[in-house]
Order: C-alpha cells, then structure tokens, then sequence
C-alpha cells in the first residue's frame, strides 16, 4: 500500500441532517467527493438526494453539519457560495433561454450588471477552447431553439465550466437523452475527468452508473447506507441497498383469497417523453389479496397507476372488472366499478391545495352522494367529512380549514379516508406512505391490510421493498415497463427480486423457498 | 430576493396590504395632480362630488356600472376556472348585434316575450363567440389569451361592416348606425321618471345568480375544482373539458349580456361606440374584486364612479379625465401586488 500525500477532497459533506416536521429528510449523511473521481449518488425518489443538492447549494440551511468544498467551508444558506467555490450543476430540466445563442446564454449573468457591452469575442474565444479541451462539440453562434437535447445539455456543462467549475453535478443526466447520446455525455465526462474535474453523478439507472462510475453512494430514507467501489460492488446489491434488504420476517396471517376483481390483459400505453409506457402488461387482482408491485421508480409505475385511475386508457389490450370487459374508460368509470385511488402525489393529484376539508373529502362523491337536481348539500358533506376526520383521525382546527394547512400524515389519512368510506372493491395504492412519519406509515399500512380483510383487491405499488414484502400476499416486479409473473412473498427473496429489478429480464430460474 | 408563501396569514396581513394599495393610488394620482398644477384636494373632492354627489351623477354612475357588472363577472367566471377570456368586449357586441337585429323588426312580439328572447339570443351569441376559442384550447392547446384577444379587433371589424352594410339606418344620414329599437324591444326603467334601466336590476340579479352557482351548485364546486387543480379535478372524475365549455358559455353569455343591456336599455341603437372598452375593463373590474361575484358589484360601481367623477372633475377643474385611467391602472397594480403581499412574505438572501 502506497501513501499520498492527501490533497483536500473536492467537496466535503459532513455529518449533514434536515428535518422537516415530523420528517427527517437527511440524517447524519457523510460523504467526500475525491478530486477526480466520479461519484454516483443513488436513491430512490424521496431518499433525500434533492434535500442535500438543496442544502449543497445553499437553498436550505442544514439543521446540523456542514459543506466544505476543496477544504474551505462553504457558509450555510447563501445560494451562490457553492457556485463561487467552484460547483456547477446541470439539472435534469434545462435553464436555457431558448431564443438566445449558445454564447449568450453562457455569458447570461457572468457579467455585471454596470457593465452593458459583451464582450462577446472573449466569451466566444473561451467557449471554443472549453469544446475543444473537453470534447463538447457546440457551435457558439447557433441558436439554442435549433439545439437537440444532447447538444443542449452540452451547453450546460459548458455553463458551468465556463464559470470555472471544478466539481460538477449533474441530476439525472441521461433521463432526457438517447443511448447514443448518453455515450458521448459518457464520453465526455470521462474526459473531463481527466482533465482534473470531480464529479457527482444522481441517477437510479444501474447499468450507467456501473458503466461510469468510481465510487458509489447509497442513499435510503435520507440516510447514507453504503459507499462502494465499483469493483466490489454488483447491481444486484445495489438494488438491494437503495430499496432495501428486507431481511426481516414480518408478521403475517395468510387471508383467504377470493374471486379476480380487476385484470388487465396485455395492456400497452405510449411513452411519452422520459416516462415508460407500459410493454404488453397481464395482471389480476383478487378479492382478500394484496399485491405488491416492485420496482426501481420510472420503470413503469406511472403509467400502470394511470391506467388504474382512468386517466389514460390502453393503447392495447383489455381491462376486466368482476368478469366483465370494460370499453369507456375514465377516472369516473373507475370510480363508478368500486376503484378506490390513492394516488402517488397528495399535493398535485390526491387534493386541492386552498379548497378545506370538507370540499376534499367530497371531491370524488359529491356528485352521486352529495348532491340533489345540480345543488350541492353541503350540510350532508361536512357531516360526511367531521365524520372522516373522527373515524381517520385527521388532526385539523376544523373542517373548513384549508388542504395546504395540512401535514402530509393527515393529508394522506384524509384521502384513505375517502377511498375507504367508499367501500371500494379494488383498492390501488401508489406509494401510500412515501414521506410520511413512522406513526402515519402504520396507520396506513395497518388501514391497507383491513380493507384486504374485508375482501378488496389491492395493488400496492411502493419503491420501498421493505414496505412490499410486509404487506403483501404477491409480489411482482415492473422493469422497463413490463411485468414479472407473480411470486408467493415467501418465494420473493431480495436475491430474485433484486435481480428482477436490476433490468436482467424475469427469465432465469423459478424461485423456490427453502 | 425570493417570496416565501405564508401558510396562515394573521388578520393584518391580510388587511394591511390592500389599505396601503389604496393609499399608493391616491399618492401616485396626488402627485400627477399637482405636477397638473392644481390641489389633489380639489380634485379629489369633485371627483367623489362628480361620481356620487347628486342624484343625477348617482343614476349616472349606475348606468355606467350596469355594463361593468356584466363584463366584470364574464371574466371572474372564466379566470376562476383559469379560462382567460380577454374577448368580453367581442362577446359583448355579439350581443349587441344580436339584439338589434332582432329588436328593430326581425320579429314582433309583446314586451314581455320580447325582452327575454333578446336577452336569451344575445347570451347565446356570446356563449358561441367564445366557445371557438376554447374548443381550439381544449382540443389543440391554442392559447385562449391569444385567441380571444385577437377575436376581439376582428369582430369589431365585422360590427363596422354590418353598421355600413346590411344593419345601416336608411334613416341615418349617412352615419355607420343601426335603425332604433322598437319600443317593445327597450328595457323599461325601473322607476318612472328616473333614468337607470332594468339592465342594472338583470346584472344584480345575475351577480347574485353566479354567487349562489358558485358557492352551491355542483357545477360552480366543478368550475372552482378545474381551476384550482386541474390534474387534482381530472383525477378526481370530473369532467374537466366539459367543465371548461360550460365555463365558456356563461362567461360568454354574461358579456353578451352587457351589450343587450347597453342597446334596449341605454341607447337604443348599435353604433361603433357602444362600449368604450366595458370589455377590457371587465378585466379590471374583476381582478379588484378578487374574482368574487358579489365583490364584482362593488368594484364596477368603483371603476364606474372613477370614471364619471374624473369626467366631470375634467369639466369643473380642467385636469384631463384620462386621471382615471391612472387611478385605475395603478390601483389595479398596487392592488395586485398586495394580494402578493397577503400571501407570501419577500425574504432577502
């Protein structure tokens, strides 16, 4: 073993936490950045990778610890401080003004605003040499409008070297670009690695981080839960740490399962844009049994839970209800066949922000149950909601206060509540306890497995494995859009669930427990 | 420099702001005035005077207001549900054209059958006037802003067709004038020898109508769930295109009707100035009012008092009347910005 004498680490995240409410989004996360080193940081959405950018770039302000970068220690909440101290960022969505040239929207606001001539032959002369040192190959003077998105996200990085970065993260860099596109940003990187840059790469696609990094970072659950040289790391236990490893034997009593209550046959939906489409989909919910549905998130989820909600109908394939074949297809059809949808986002699709309880726990019944001849009985539905928020102990001032006053615990008990006082056959469930605390996550959790008693169908999609294989009777695996046949939860060992996940195909040996 | 949302704004948060909104408009007009070369005071005072200060200039205001109402909640309606009807005044003279084409001739019938027909005819002609725009919006994405903007320099170009053409008075002189209402065809007033019309009675009772569509009724909770959240409304079951349409076809309506009420009650006949841009400030009545409907009364009463005040202060005092539109514009802009005020705190980085 050889000993170097120790330059400072490009960047230094020391003992960082933030606490939100009740939630802690980071905990005691620790990592260096080694100078010239690439290093993937990995987690699921909601794992904290976005909290700690934040505090990175002085949007928050860290409850505890602190960032230093090339050893001087960065103040806490100044945005701009990181930018200075030589870290750029280049976001998954561009911050490009597309009716500007790639110049000037590199110059954009490296300028003061005293000083009103561009310089722009400097700017230029200094873009042309950056391409030409790190292999970025843009023409200065084109329009950015004209740009394709490879080329676009080359002028970020350029941004950002122009501005003298030295260490460079990039946000889910390859969501947006074409494989071959995503080689040459490969290509570049390592180049730019060479050229003494550091690098921090956020991504959920193992294969790219394997292929690109030197180290990798696991975050779950806002704590940092392993660091890994490429070389002793596999996907398979990557998988298994960013989900988690579900070791645990959880408490189970085997409920008795009833007639297929929703099947979806050889169901296909578009991609659109980054989001996977669903490829040739089966599957069948039974009454009394919960499945669950794994997977590494953007591989699918979105679009099965889409399909389930009524909001988009197959581009092929069949749904049947109790039996019977379904041809109109909408989220009030869904509704009217005992659907009960309890969506991913509680802010942007489960509620409405400034409307007050009441008027939410009434959003997806007022017409059939609250209403008389087009006039709204608005005494019945604030008795409907007083009685939701005593039965799902929602802890608000009152009925009419707002949705947005709400914790996200008792937002989501008000949309359980909702989807539970229905009585529903099918219940889908799409990430019903991401972000909450650990009294809410059991609250739901215990609520779920309830209503599968009394004989629903559920569908629990979750990226949390641990939350999977304690629920569920069945488990099922979603990568690139398609579906694993379904495993008994005794056969679903994290070894086969984890290579399923990992994108190896669902091919291989049938699992067997023992 | 960012703005940070309060949660739960505390009473004077929520009041302090918009006094001191009013405050800046009297300033910035105060010192306009005195630049003019006369006393705020003055001004200020005739214009109340002008506005309020007898019953003549009170029955004055309130014909002014009638129109107002009408345009003012055609675009509460539509922006509550994030429609962005800016073509009230195209939909107003819809109606208008309407309603003289029916009211001098095309038809004869008693008063009473008479009035609604025109009325229901000049809604209609709204209502369809926006629905292009907003199935172009809901079918292809066209922006609305745009298209109802645009609609409205179009339309009115039609209007000064038909004024030379088919709907010229023979009568007329030679002047780009409709032929008079029958008299069957004009709302009557609402008391005798007084001369405020029916129209301002029609536009209170719509006001309250909206209010109580609004706050009751399932398609009043739809058009406020649309706009609110629309991703929330369409996961929820509610028909959002629909819900869009029907927005569509009562703002629509409810402009339409400012221009039925403007010909059979206030002029009689259509001309090219029928409206000196109720349309547009529709938009200002609205946007004081905080899209509420009964809030919509109130505000079309102030913009109308604003209006008739700084007309006659320009008579007696001699600075020009266009001191209205600057109290206007800057109210609606201090105003604007202390609703920001009310809701989100300014944090300095």
């Amino acid at each position: 073993m050889t000993t170097t004498v120790q330059a400072p680490p490009a960047l230094c995240l020391a003992n960082i936490a933030k606490r939100f409410g009740s939630v802690l989004a980071n905990d005691d996360v620790s990592f260096d950045l080694n100078q010239g080193e690439v290093l993937a940081l990995l987690g699921e959405n909601g794992a904290g990778k976005t909290t700690l950018m934040n505090i990175l770039f002085g949007q928050y302000t860290a409850d505890t610890g602190s960032v230093s970068v090339f050893g001087e220690t960065l103040p806490p909440g100044k945005p701009g401080a990181a930018l200075r101290a030589g870290v750029g960022m280049v976001h998954q969505h561009f911050t490009l003004a597309a009716n500007l040239s790639v110049w000037e929207n590199i110059a954009l606001g490296t300028q003061g605003i005293g000083s009103f001539v561009l310089r722009s032959g400097q700017v230029r002369a200094k873009i042309r040499d950056l391409s030409a040192r790190f292999h970025l190959d843009v023409d200065p003077d084109a329009r950015v409008s004209t740009l394709s998105v490879g080329e676009q996200q080359r002028v970020e990085i350029l941004k950002a070297l122009y501005r003298d970065a030295r260490v460079l993260i990039l946000d889910e860099p390859t969501a947006v670009l074409t494989p071959q596109e995503a080689q040459d940003l490969f290509a570049t990187l390592r180049q730019a690695v060479e050229m003494g840059l550091s690098i921090i790469f956020i991504s959920h696609k193992l294969h790219e981080v394997m292929a690109l990094a030197d180290r990798i970072a696991v975050l779950r659950h806002g704590r940092l839960v392993a660091t890994r040289t490429r070389a002793e790391t596999n996907p398979n236990e990557l998988v298994s740490l960013m989900v988690g490893t579900a070791v645990e034997r959880h408490e189970y009593t085997p409920r008795t399962i009833g007639a297929p209550r929703l099947s979806l046959r050889n169901v296909s939906t578009p991609s659109t844009g980054t989001r996977f489409g669903l490829n040739n989909v089966s599957l069948t919910l039974h009454a009394g049994q919960i499945v669950g549905l794994a997977g590494v998130s953007g591989n699918g989820q979105a679009a099965l839970s889409d399909v389930i909600s009524g909001l988009i109908a197959p581009s092929s394939g069949d749904i049947d209800i109790a039996g019977q074949g379904i041809t109109e297809w909408s989220p009030r059809v869904a509704l009217s066949h005992g659907i009960g949808r309890i969506p991913e986002d509680r802010h942007k699709t489960g509620t409405i922000a400034d409307f007050d309880l009441t008027e939410n726990a009434v959003l997806e019944t007022y017409r059939d149950q609250f209403s008389r001849r087009g006039w709204i009985d608005w005494r019945g539905a604030r008795a409907h909601a007083e009685a939701l928020r005593e039965t799902y102990d929602v802890r608000t001032a009152g009925v009419d206060s707002r949705i947005r006053l709400l914790s996200g615990g008792n937002m989501q008990k008000l949309i359980l509540g909702r989807v539970l006082e229905q009585s529903p056959q099918i219940i889908l469930a799409n990430q019903p306890v991401r972000g909450l605390d650990i009294g809410a996550v059991t609250y739901v959790h215990r609520r779920l497995v309830e209503a599968a008693e009394n004989g629903a169908a559920v569908l629990l999609i979750s990226e949390d494995l641990d939350e999977v294989r304690k629920l569920s009777d069945v488990i099922q695996v979603i990568s690139d859009g398609r579906l694993s046949p379904p495993i008994p939860r005794d056969d679903a060992t994290p070894a086969v669930l984890g290579h399923w996940m990992a994108g190896n195909g669902f091919e291989g040996e049938v699992p067997h427990a023992s | 420099m960012r703005l940070e949302p309060i949660s739960a704004p505390t009473p004077a948060r929520r009041i302090v702001p918009p006094v001191l909104a009013l405050v800046a408009t009297l300033v910035v007009t105060s010192v306009l005035v005195m630049i003019a070369g006369r006393a705020p005071g003055d001004v200020l005072r005739q214009i109340v005077i002008g506005a309020v200060g007898s019953k003549f200039a009170l029955l004055e205001t309130l014909n002014r207001t009638t129109p107002l109402i009408f345009t003012g909640l055609a675009v509460a309606v539509a922006f509550r549900a994030k429609l962005w009807n800016i073509g009230a005044e195209a939909q107003l003279y819809a109606g208008a054209v309407i309603t003289v084409i029916l009211g001098t001739g095309a038809m004869s019938a008693p008063s009473f059958v008479m009035l609604p027909v025109l009325a229901v005819a000049a809604f209609i002609a709204g209502a369809l006037i926006l629905l292009g725009p907003v199935i172009l919006k809901t079918r292809l994405g066209v922006d609305e802003v745009v298209t109802t903007l645009l609609f409205n320099f179009i339309f009115l170009l039609f209007v000064s067709f038909l004024l030379e053409g088919p709907l010229k008075d023979p009568m007329g002189m030679g002047w780009p004038k409709s032929a008079r209402m029958l008299a069957e065809a004009r709302l009557p007033r609402i008391f005798d020898g007084v001369r405020l019309h029916w129209g301002f009675g029609v536009a209170l009772i719509a006001a309250l109508v909206i209010w109580v569509m609004d706050a009751k009724s399932t398609l009043g909770f739809e058009m406020r769930a649309v706009g609110q959240n629309r991703d929330a409304a369409r996961f929820a079951g509610i028909p959002v295109t629909s819900v869009m349409i029907k927005t569509a076809v009562i703002s629509g309506g409810l402009a339409a009707l400012a221009g039925f009420s403007e010909v059979s009650g206030l002029k009689g006949s259509l001309t090219l100035d029928l409206s000196p841009g109720f349309g547009y400030t529709g938009i200002v009545v609205a946007m004081l009012a905080l899209l509420h409907p009964l809030g919509v009364v109130v505000a079309a009463f102030f913009v109308a008092a604003i209006f008739v005040g700084a007309d006659s202060m320009s008579r007696a005092i001699g600075v020009p009347s266009y001191i209205a539109d600057i109290m206007l514009a800057s109210a609606l802009l201090f105003m604007v910005l202390a609703i920001l005020l009310t809701k989100f705190r300014v944090r300095r980085d």
